[in-house]
Formats: structure tokens, C-alpha cells, sequence
């Protein structure tokens, strides 16, 4: 199917250039395309222009400062998967990426466009509202850091406004010694969307030897990513001792799955409850140096 | 390929190790643009979304899906399809080791599979079978004829021996 609509393409060479394009009318952003392009060819986008950021090397980077982990919006996943200080400081934000499509699509897909896109499979969107990542977003008229949680708004929504980028995103690091886990369930291993997904992170907290602060959110069961409160203070209270019955009864309050092509309702909701407890035992024995290893297949 | 009325762009790359300028339109896609402006045939419309890896080329080195990138966006870069993954006239040892083993049937897959498994023996010499299914995964073959293509990869990493398989051992 040709994209049957016509447009202008630029490759500004500077950001201050690219946020000039970006602020005139029906001017769209382009990472990776690999969503985009898609929707260029069913028409849900129809541009006046294409804003190619392929040319700004200051949305390249990945960096470790100030206790967090900034993603610069042109970096794919597969060099999040090969990224060195990710691998050491975040390992399970690789494990996410692997588990996104096709080598094909991460060699060419943008973390930062995955939660551009804001379908309400994506892999990238617990991680981010469980670890309170900021999206880092800039028009003509200044910069504004959103959160994550308060960026998603609904499928396919999100807080940006028109003319504004997302230039990338800050991932808060754990200060303490911390695991965690995402498992995605699919069809199929290999390329696919999720029919459920859950991320866990667990971090020893400063407040005594056995004291530990839990993250929990879910993806691809509600219309936004849905960070579990409930259950993150139901296991900080819990200590050692977590009964895993009475936990996963939470899980119905947390998530608003629906039935369709890919699964149905109860079905999500029964596998969230069964990952949920599998990837707290995943996360809990990394944290212990008895856990799989990222990336292992624990489905 | 509408090309619209918008102003086409020249754009210069290298196209399997030969420099090639040509005219396209801003919404066409690279795989439009090789297909259908410069006659390169291997990469194929399946899906047309990204998901069947038939249209699978590489930018510098990586593999891409060409039908889910515009032809606009490799100005300047290195793109190769099957065309040029022969070495000095004769077969790459994956090309020779498919062909050995009959690992295509009708062939439509054959390309991206090809590319795809380029890539991943470049970046990891000895990969197991797992590996090898998750680099290809995303390259459907509807013939399911997908044993003899993963020991096609591991025959040419030497992992399994020529016409052997690890299969179920």
C-alpha cells in the first residue's frame, strides 16, 4: 500500500531549527518511523511536512548523571540492548527491549517513539510510570519535563501538545542495591504484541536491613500503562513474609483489561496475577544473585 | 508510487558497494525506490507493515525493514540487499549453505532471510539455535518450511555439520 499522501521532508541539522519546523502547521516528527510510516500508509497521519530528527547528534545519546539514566530520543532499541551503562546501571530496561518486535524494527525503532506512539501494548510504558521516568519535552516557548505517569492519557494519547518534541527521557536509578523483572505475554515467542505484561523492581531501602521498596505496573491490560499502588504497599508491608493469595486478589482493582483479538479479559486478568508472582520470584532471587538471567525466558 | 505534487529530492547513497544518485518523492518508501526506480528486485512487498521481513535490506550494516522506511532517509548511507552479498561473483557460504540444503521452497522469504542472517552471524559467530530463531523471527516463511533455513545459519557458523542438524539431539 504506497502512502498516497503527499508531503515536504526536512532534516534540520540543529534542534532550534527543528523546533522552527516542528511549530508550523501539520509539521510531524520522525525517529524511526517504524509507527509512523504505518500510519502514513492507513492515513491516520496526514502531514504537511516530515520533520526528520535523524540529524540531531544531541538526541543520540545515552547517559548516566545525576542518579539517572537519560535516553535522547533518536536511540533504538538495539542500542539500548547493546548500551554498555544500561547492561550495568539498568539491565532490565534491555531485557524490555528485546522482547520489542523484530531485530528488523528495534535496529530501527526509538525507545522515545514507542511511548510517542502510546498504543497500550507498549513495552517501555510500565517501566517508566513504575520508576517515575520524566519525558523530557521541548517547543518554542521553553522546556517542560512530564511525568510519565501523568504523559500517558489514552490509547494513542498523549500530554504533548502541538509543536512540541520530545527530546528524551530520565530514568530516576535506584540509590540502593535493586532487581527487577518485565515478562510480556504473547501468542507466540518471537515477534509479537502483548496480550499482558508486568514490570516489578525491588530495591533494599535505606530504612533497615530487610526493609525493601517494590515498583509494580502492567502494561497492555487498561488503556494507559497501570502502576499498581495497592500491590507496591501491600508488599513493602509485608516484609519477608507475602502472602501471594491474598496479593494477587489485588491485581483485579489495579488493571481494567479488555477481551480482544489478541486475548480475552479473563484470561489477561488471570496472567497477570500468575506473572506478577513469577516475575516478584524473578526479581527477588536477581536481587540475591540466584535469579535467571536478564533476558532469560521465563514464560 | 504517487509521486504527488510535491518537489522530489535527489538523494546519494551507495547501493550495494556502487555510488547511485536518483530523484524521489518525499512519501515513496525505500522499498519503492529500489524495487520500482532502480530495478533491485530481492526485497519484497509482504505485509507492506513491518511484520513478514520480506522487504528486509541493510543501512550501514543493520537490517531494516525497507517497506517501514522512506527512500528520502538513506541519503548518504550504505544500503545493501541480496544483490550485494555476493562475494567476488560467488555465493556468500550462507547463500551456498541454503542452497545446499534446499532451504527455500518458494523462495518469497528468501531474501530477508538471507539479509537477516547476515547480520546476525556478523555480530554473533557461533549462535545457538535459540538465537538463531530469535535474529530471524519477524521473517515469516509461509511455506513453514523454517528447520532447513535455521540449519542452514548454523551449518554456516559451523555449529551443526554440512547437512547435519542438532535438531533433536
Amino acid at each position: 500500500m504506497p502512502i498516497t499522501h503527499s508531503f515536504d521532508y526536512q532534516k534540520p541539522g540543529t534542534l532550534r531549527e527543528a523546533l522552527a519546523l516542528l511549530a508550523r502547521k501539520n509539521a510531524v516528527a520522525l525517529a524511526g518511523g517504524t509507527d509512523l510510516i504505518g500510519y502514513l500508509k492507513e492515513e491516520l497521519v496526514s502531514p504537511e511536512l516530515l520533520v526528520d530528527l535523524k540529524g540531531l547528534k544531541e538526541l543520540k545519546r545515552i547517559e548516566h548523571r545525576g542518579g539517572a539514566l537519560h535516553i535522547g530520543a533518536l536511540v533504538t532499541f538495539a542500542e539500548v540492548i547493546d548500551s554498555k551503562v544500561i547492561g550495568k546501571k539498568l539491565p532490565v530496561l534491555a531485557e524490555i527491549s528485546k522482547k520489542v518486535a523484530s531485530v528488523g524494527i528495534r535496529n530501527r525503532a526509538t525507545l522515545v517513539g514507542n511511548l510517542c506512539s502510546a498504543v497500550p501494548c507498549l513495552d517501555t510504558g510500565p517501566i517508566l510510570v513504575a520508576m517515575d521516568a520524566l519525558v523530557l519535552v521541548k517547543g518554542k516557548k521553553g522546556s517542560r519535563k512530564i511525568p510519565a505517569e501523568k504523559w500517558f492519557i489514552a490509547p494513542r494519547k498523549t500530554a504533548r501538545k502541538p509543536g512540541e518534541l520530545v527530546t528524551g527521557i530520565s530514568i530516576p536509578l535506584p540509590r540502593g542495591k535493586a532487581a527487577a523483572c518485565y515478562l510480556k505475554l504473547g501468542r507466540y515467542r518471537g515477534e509479537d504484541l502483548a496480550q499482558a505484561s508486568v514490570f516489578v523492581s525491588i530495591e533494599q531501602s535505606s530504612r533497615g536491613a530487610k526493609a525493601r521498596n517494590f515498583r509494580v505496573a502492567f502494561g497492555s491490560v487498561g488503556p494507559v500503562p497501570c502502576r499498581a499502588r495497592k500491590i507496591e504497599k501491600a508488599l513493602a508491608a509485608g516484609g519477608a513474609l507475602i502472602d501471594m493469595v491474598a496479593l494477587t486478589k489485588l491485581v483485579p482493582a489495579e488493571i481494567s483489561p479488555i477481551s480482544d483479538i489478541r486475548a480475552s479479559k479473563e484470561y489477561r486478568l488471570h496472567m497477570c496475577q500468575v506473572m506478577l508472582e513469577r516475575a516478584l520470584a524473578a526479581a527477588d532471587g536477581r536481587l540475591n544473585g540466584t535469579g535467571p538471567a536478564y533476558g532469560a525466558s521465563l514464560l | 508510487m504517487g509521486d504527488g505534487d510535491r518537489v522530489k529530492k535527489t538523494i546519494r547513497f551507495v547501493l550495494n558497494g556502487e555510488k547511485r544518485a536518483v530523484d524521489v518523492a518525499p512519501q515513496e518508501t525505500l522499498l519503492e525506490t529500489l524495487r520500482e526506480r532502480l530495478g533491485v528486485k530481492s526485497p519484497k512487498c509482504g505485509c507492506d507493515r513491518g511484520d513478514c521481513g520480506t522487504c528486509t535490506v541493510m543501512i550501514d550494516g543493520r537490517s531494516v525493514r525497507s517497506c517501514l522506511v522512506l527512500g528520502v532517509e538513506v541519503d548518504g548511507a550504505v544500503v545493501t540487499t541480496l544483490e550485494g552479498i555476493m562475494e567476488n561473483g560467488e555465493l556468500s557460504p550462507l547463500q551456498q549453505a541454503f542452497l545446499d540444503r534446499n532451504s527455500f521452497q518458494c523462495g518469497f522469504c528468501a531474501p530477508g532471510m538471507i539479509m537477516s542472517a547476515t547480520e546476525l552471524l556478523a555480530r554473533n559467530e557461533k549462535p545457538t539455535r535459540e538465537e538463531v530463531q530469535e535474529g530471524l523471527a519477524g521473517n515469516l516463511c509461509r511455506c513453514t518450511g523454517y528447520s532447513p533455513i535455521i540449519d542452514a545459519v548454523l551449518e554456516t557458523a559451523g555449529v551443526v555439520s554440512k547437512g547435519g542438524s542438532d535438531e533433536r539431539s
